[in-house]
């Protein structure tokens, strides 16, 4: 161990900080890789059918085989399409994605950078994804690809001020931008978390979430049925894994952070608790982050496989009429509980 | 007040709960897929699969050139060319299917005096060469040969219901 430090002390900056990188992207696109897995299996399943089951046992090899043939395949770069932005889109669309992990603390202190910010640089961040949306669909020269670009664009717009608005809400309450410190501040059991006392803004947050990341019902933006796959449908091969990547690094990273901003993030459900806490104490804060995660990730896919998609403008009535009105007056109330002190949560 | 519990139910996604309870119990039910090629669903009697020719028990070709099925094919698939034979018995020259113009309706087999052309129960075949889904008189006899105990043993089945 000791000289495992001291090879580690030894590196020089640039590397350690490639190492750790690595140490967080690597796992999070195996998670991606297998997550498009899982929600084929569970969709299936849903569906009373069994999913992929070819590749491999029981089909676990079949992200793989999907990831070899995308690999292969053509980039066609469509008549008429700005080169340039048509092939920066994806990266523009997966970057942010995978940048906002810097600042996520996986465990007390074990964060990349651990910024004072870190709140406004995933807000900043996530809404960066939709560019990468908006470009493609309009360096694709086509009207399929440039309906969806627009419709996603108007979506986020609407929906970012709701998520925006329900992370006021976390930052009222937490009294810091810092991730690290909102979830020590949520300390103590499950019922300490911050889903409690804003439990309408974590709904927000977390369906604003679903609308984010452009997932099933809020999927007008590639709605197969009506813009064939909306800004995507001219993105073949390796070009179109990337999108299909971003939108999966999207879901567990809008995930994580709802489990960071409202149910304690490595807190332990059962601290403090008699007998259950002390039986549990053994589990590292790491375990209990993955569970919560997986929770919502899991969610993400129990919606997929059981809502119709939103007509258009009941997305848009949602986004303004119901969702900012409801996180205004949450805001008020957490205020109040915040200058009160309310008992429990605020005391 | 109608009003305000519907907007209540409809704040509190009361019915998009209901659709994840009736998601959530299927995932727990009893698949039904068949694992395809280990797997098979069990075949009707009456299957209509690829075409075949029948022999008599004694080795002579049932067919004897009436045509009846050239003239019911609704897509025109068969082409029949008849002569007489040596032995004055009237017999084809050339029997043939268009596989790509069949469309498996069952009507040739109807319209046979002799139970000669037959459908089976094979379903699983490809072409890999241009022609191939023409079926000439010899492969249609080979087929009816190798699976003749299959073929009786179906229109025997049947055989009550006509």
């Amino acid at each position: 161990m000791d000289w495992l430090i001291a090879f580690w002390g030894w590196l020089p900056l640039p590397i350690q900080i490639l190492l750790k990188i690595a140490a967080i992207l690597i796992p999070l696109l195996l998670l991606v890789a297998y997550y498009t897995y899982a929600e084929r299996k569970l969709i299936g399943y849903m569906q009373v059918r069994v999913g992929p089951n070819r590749v491999g046992p029981k089909g676990w090899l079949q992200p793989i085989a999907d990831a070899v043939k995308l690999l292969f395949k053509e980039i066609i770069l469509p008549t008429g399409a700005n080169k340039l932005l048509f092939l920066i889109a994806p990266l523009i669309s997966i970057g942010p994605a995978l940048v906002a992990w810097a600042v996520f603390p996986f465990d007390a202190g074990v964060v990349l950078a651990d910024i004072n910010a870190g709140l406004l640089y995933i807000l900043a961040l996530t809404s960066m994804g939709v560019y990468g949306v908006v470009i493609a669909g309009w360096a694709s020269n086509s009207k399929y690809a440039f309906l969806g670009a627009m419709r996603s664009a108007a979506q986020i717009v609407a929906y970012e001020i709701a998520m925006g608005f329900a992370l006021v809400g976390v930052l009222v309450a937490a009294g810091t931008l810092n991730l690290g410190e909102i979830v020590m501040r949520q300390e103590g059991s499950f019922l300490h978390w911050y889903w409690l006392p804003l439990l309408p803004l974590f709904l927000v947050y977390w369906i604003s979430g679903v609308a984010e990341t452009n997932r099933a019902p809020f999927d007008v933006a590639e709605g197969e049925s009506e813009i064939v796959a909306g800004f995507h449908v001219e993105y073949s091969g390796m070009a179109f894994a990337v999108f299909f990547l971003a939108e999966y690094a999207n879901m567990i990273l809008i995930s994580a952070l709802t489990v960071l901003m409202f149910f304690g993030g490595w807190l332990s459900p059962f601290q403090g608790i008699p007998l259950l806490g002390d039986y549990t104490a053994w589990v590292p804060g790491f375990a209990w982050l993955l569970l919560k995660t997986f929770f919502f990730m899991f969610l993400f896919l129990w919606f997929r496989a059981t809502f119709p998609r939103y007509r258009y403008d009941q997305i848009m009535r949602l986004g303004w009429k119901v969702f900012i009105p409801i996180t205004i007056v949450w805001i008020v109330v957490v205020a109040l509980m915040k200058v009160g002190h309310m008992p429990w949560w605020f005391d | 007040m109608k009003n305000a519990i519907t907007y209540f139910r409809s704040l509190f996604l009361f019915e998009l709960l209901k659709g994840l309870s009736l998601t959530g119990r299927y995932l727990f039910a009893r698949k039904v897929t068949l694992n395809y090629p280990e797997e098979k669903a069990p075949q009707s009697p009456r299957f209509r699969g690829l075409h075949a020719l029948r022999r008599y028990p004694n080795g002579e070709e049932r067919c004897i050139a009436c045509k009846l099925c050239e003239a019911v094919c609704p897509a025109l698939a068969i082409t029949i060319e008849a002569e007489p034979r040596q032995d004055g018995s009237r017999r084809t020259t050339r029997y043939d299917i268009d596989l790509f113009k069949c469309i498996y309706c069952g009507f040739c087999e109807e319209s046979c005096p002799v139970d000669s052309i037959v459908e089976t129960r094979v379903h699983e075949y490809h072409f890999e060469e241009r022609g191939e889904n023409i079926m000439t008189k010899d492969q249609l006899l080979a087929i009816g040969d190798k699976h003749e105990a299959q073929l009786a043993a179906d229109r025997a089945a049947q055989a009550p219901y006509r």
